[in-house]
């Protein structure tokens, strides 16, 4: 047995740190609060007011980041997974979350006149959305596990017929409910000054804690994910393990789906959760995973999914033209990414610890 | 520069977090010798290697190359532009190329080549070797042999003064060898210097005329060969005396159970994998092996056996209850454990850790939702790496960080764990040290006397002869005979082997 020699101590702090896949999400989240800190820093005031409908609530950038960074936060859960298990990503979510609020509205508002009671009760309405969800998830994950296609290509097929099936579950029409209690969900539920969609992210977080902790999902998903030939060797079902990974990706899609629908009261198949595969896709590579599967970093992924979000809204508070959002984002970007590449860790982490031994060396010199 | 040398390595050290792969090494090649690098997994053969030809950065020390003084290695670039040349145990040419494109690919020597040209200098250099293959010929084609001497080849070409072959045998069968070694002496007598890594000692002593004997990251010593005696190599390797060695070599192993029951039975039992439906026992405590030339089938065997490849057929007893075992769940739930064959491929995951590689097979068999808590998982990773003596930094780090022999114990640990009634051994010694050999064999005749039954593959025969009571001798995938007591000895296994009639 070694032990530790005192130079591996030496190294240890920043450099270690710097190894430390969750580092990288965290010093980006930094980052844009350093930066807004400094341009305007009412930049994080939270006001305290009632909205019209006389419900208390908390107003100002940060309750937007962190309301509007649910989906997505949501998104990355499964999308890790998925990732993790099958060495690949599923690029239809965005249209998967269409199908599964067009679900919704269709239960809910009954055959597409616009009423004002509901159809049917909500809870209905989401476990049905679940279950469909979660079905066209195990149709992505079959592809995938059983016919061994490329997962961006597999997910390519629901991609594109996506928002076409959900147009028609509801006939090409448009369902508008005003239904506030079913309303309330997207936005805030009444006598509480969050906002509702917080609380399911931080239910979703729970569940998935609760998932990692007491089942074998991670040391599963990982076995298959570094080498499937020798986690059949050990008892597992690799195919099996890769479409559950789907699976649980679409019922985090039904939630993601959910929520979106439920703060409009209706649903555009063509831009709702347009492009939130991408950054889906990009909370998890910001969480420092690799995306060609294997070992993953559960909170890193969902810390990921609030960096994106504050960088967009923190745009949106600069007024960039909407047009020109995804220019800026893309940069910003581009850095991000390079700085959570390994080899660049590497690199830095060896740099550290150069600086601080030249530091150590001079006074005695 | 001391008088004759190519390369000299003063004062090398080297560390990894954790770990102090060298220390302090000392390291003198001559031109026209070859010389022997020897010590156990882990002892640092690789990492010096790896220093050597740029691929890591030395932490200290120096490294002087005749005529161009002290040089400083970066990259493997620059170790080829300073003679150095390295031929590894797995090819790393081109295969679809032809033989001269490999020789001559990367070298940007000339802007426009001519093709005729190329592979006229290649014909003649391969003849100067005396190595037989057409310059037009697919790499792919070739035997490994042949392409590993086309690497050699490409490596002279390139002015190598220095050229390190790194385990090149372990995949060639004799004859191979034998050519192989024809052509290291060949180049010795144009003065090139070797550095010859392997694990067979009775190479060493065929071609070797120095010996440098490394032990945990440390120079033991240059020895020339007529001065070190095998023994004193290994006890030099080991450090420690060989009485070990001599203990397990006068313990023939005999199992006189014979009336025990089967734990395994099976009748008929065949696979996708194409081998004869077979018959197959093993009884309490017994260690029975599989022989037979490589692709005879006795892999093969073993796996159907474990339902590690697709069961076509056959009717499995456990303790003479029927069972079922199609798929390693189900064979792992009637207590079989299976090491595979190919390590890399069948044995690790990689990039988890040692704890976690360890406690997968019996976690995967308690179930979904029984994770073992994290006190737990140390608490059975620790002792299996202190059973198995496993040289890790911690129980965290990753499996793939280990020297191979490590990771083998890591994999047998795992199997340990689930305590099976039998327990399939595929190669657990390939590509392993001396010493750890010797522990894994003492290991399985330490559990077959405590009840444990044991299949024990292994491509050295006088291995098998040390721990099996009863070998199953394979030929083209079928079982050609059953060697027991009086008959298990070199030249009967080689006759049923070869399929000769006489005994």
């Amino acid at each position: 047995m070694t032990t530790k020699s005192a130079r591996g101590k030496g190294e240890s702090f920043l450099s270690g740190l710097l190894r430390h896949q969750i580092v990288i999400p965290i010093a980006a989240l930094l980052l844009l609060a350093i930066f807004n800190l400094i341009v305007d820093p009412s930049f994080f005031r939270i006001t305290f007011g009632y909205n019209s409908a006389g419900n208390p609530v908390l107003k100002g950038y940060p309750i937007t980041i962190i309301d509007y960074g649910t989906e997505l936060a949501i998104l990355a859960i499964g999308m890790t997974l998925v990732t993790a298990a099958s060495g690949g990503q599923d690029i239809s979510v965005g249209a998967a979350i269409a199908i599964a609020g067009s679900v919704i509205l269709r239960i809910l508002c009954g055959t597409g006149e616009s009423t004002d009671g509901l159809q049917a009760p909500i809870i209905v309405a989401v476990l049905v959305a679940c279950v469909v969800a979660m079905i066209f998830g195990a149709f992505n994950g079959a592809l995938v596990a059983f016919f061994k296609i490329q997962p961006m290509v597999a997910t390519l097929i629901l991609f594109t017929a996506g928002r076409s099936i959900a147009a028609w579950i509801n006939h090409n029409e448009l369902p508008v409910t005003s239904d506030a209690g079913f309303k309330a969900f997207g936005n805030f539920l009444p006598g509480i000054p969050i906002p509702a969609p917080c609380f399911f992210a931080v239910g979703c977080f729970i569940v998935t804690w609760a998932l990692l902790k007491f089942t074998n999902l991670g040391l599963y998903v990982q076995s298959v994910g570094i080498n499937e030939k020798t986690s059949r060797l050990n008892g597992l079902n690799p195919e099996f393990i890769k479409l559950v990974t789907y699976v649980l990706l679409g019922l985090c899609v039904a939630v993601s789906g959910f929520i979106k629908v439920a703060r409009l009261g209706t649903i555009n198949y063509s831009v709702i959760a347009k492009d939130i595969e991408m950054d889906a896709i990009l909370a998890v590579a910001l969480g420092g995973n690799a995306l060609g599967g294997g070992k993953f970093n559960m909170p890193a992924s969902i810390l990921g999914a609030y960096v994106i979000q504050f960088l967009t809204t923190t745009l949106y508070k600069f007024d960039v033209q909407s047009d020109a959002l995804s220019a800026y984002k893309a940069i910003v970007v581009i850095v991000l990414v390079v700085l959570s590449a390994p080899t660049v860790r590497e690199k830095l982490s060896t740099l550290v610890k150069k600086l601080r031994n030249t530091n150590q060396t001079v006074p005695s010199a | 520069m001391r008088e004759g040398s190519v390369l000299e390595m003063h004062g090398i050290y080297k560390s990894f977090p954790g770990v102090k792969a060298l220390q302090n090494v000392d390291f003198r090649l001559c031109a026209g010798e070859i010389h022997a690098l020897m010590g156990e997994n882990g002892a640092g053969k690789s990492t010096l290697i790896k220093v050597l030809t740029g691929v890591y950065q030395k932490d200290a020390g120096e490294i002087r190359i005749e005529g161009k003084g002290t040089v400083q290695i970066r990259s493997p670039q620059e170790a080829q532009r300073a003679g150095i040349s390295t031929v590894y145990q797995e090819i790393s040419l081109c295969p679809n190329l032809s033989v001269a494109e490999n020789i001559f690919l990367g070298r940007g020597e000339e802007k426009l080549l001519s093709w005729r040209k190329m592979n006229q200098q290649a014909g003649k250099l391969l003849d100067s070797l005396g190595i037989r293959v057409k310059p037009t010929q697919q790499l792919a084609s070739c035997s490994i042999a042949v392409q590993q001497m086309v690497a050699i080849a490409r490596a002279v070409d390139m002015d190598c003064r220095v050229l390190i072959l790194d385990e090149p045998t372990s995949s060639l069968d004799e004859s191979e060898v034998a050519k192989l070694f024809q052509l290291m002496r060949d180049l010795k007598k144009r003065g090139v210097g070797i550095i010859f890594v392997t694990h067979f000692l009775d190479q060493v002593y065929d071609v070797c005329d120095k010996i440098t004997v490394l032990r945990d990251g440390k120079l033991v010593g240059e020895y020339a060969i007529e001065n070190l005696p095998r023994v004193e190599l290994v006890s030099k390797m080991l450090g420690k005396e060989l009485d070990d060695m001599a203990d397990i070599k006068n313990d023939i192993p005999v199992f006189n159970e014979e009336k025990a029951a089967p734990v395994y039975e099976v009748k008929n039992l065949s696979s996708t994998e194409g081998i004869e439906p077979f018959d197959f026992y093993i009884r309490r405590g017994e260690v029975n092996g599989f022989t037979g030339l490589l692709g005879s089938g006795r892999s093969e065997s073993v796996r159907a056996i474990f339902g590690a490849d697709k069961v076509t057929g056959g009717e499995v007893r456990m303790d003479g209850k029927s069972v079922k075992i199609t798929k390693p769940i189900e064979a792992m739930k009637n207590g079989i454990g299976y090491l595979a064959e190919d390590r890399k491929r069948d044995g690790i995951i990689g990039d988890l850790s040692v704890r976690e590689n360890i406690i997968l097979a019996l976690q995967v068999k308690t179930g979904f939702f029984k994770p073992f808590s994290k006190a737990q998982q140390i608490k059975f990773a620790d002792e299996y790496i202190k059973l198995l003596d496993v040289k890790t930094a911690s129980v965290n780090t990753p499996i793939k960080s280990l020297s191979g022999g490590n990771q083998q114990k890591v994999i047998l640990g795992r199997w340990l764990l689930t305590h099976p009634k039998y327990l399939i051994l595929d190669e657990p010694t390939r590509g392993i040290d001396v010493g750890t050999k010797v522990d894994i064999q003492k290991l399985v005749l330490k559990l077959a006397s405590e009840g444990m039954s044991v299949t024990f593959i292994s491509s050295e025969t006088d291995e098998m002869l040390r721990t099996c009571s009863r070998l199953i001798v394979m030929r083209d995938r079928k079982q050609v005979g059953e060697l027991t007591g009086d008959q298990l000895t070199q030249n009967t296994i080689m006759n049923t082997i070869a399929g000769g009639e006489k005994e």
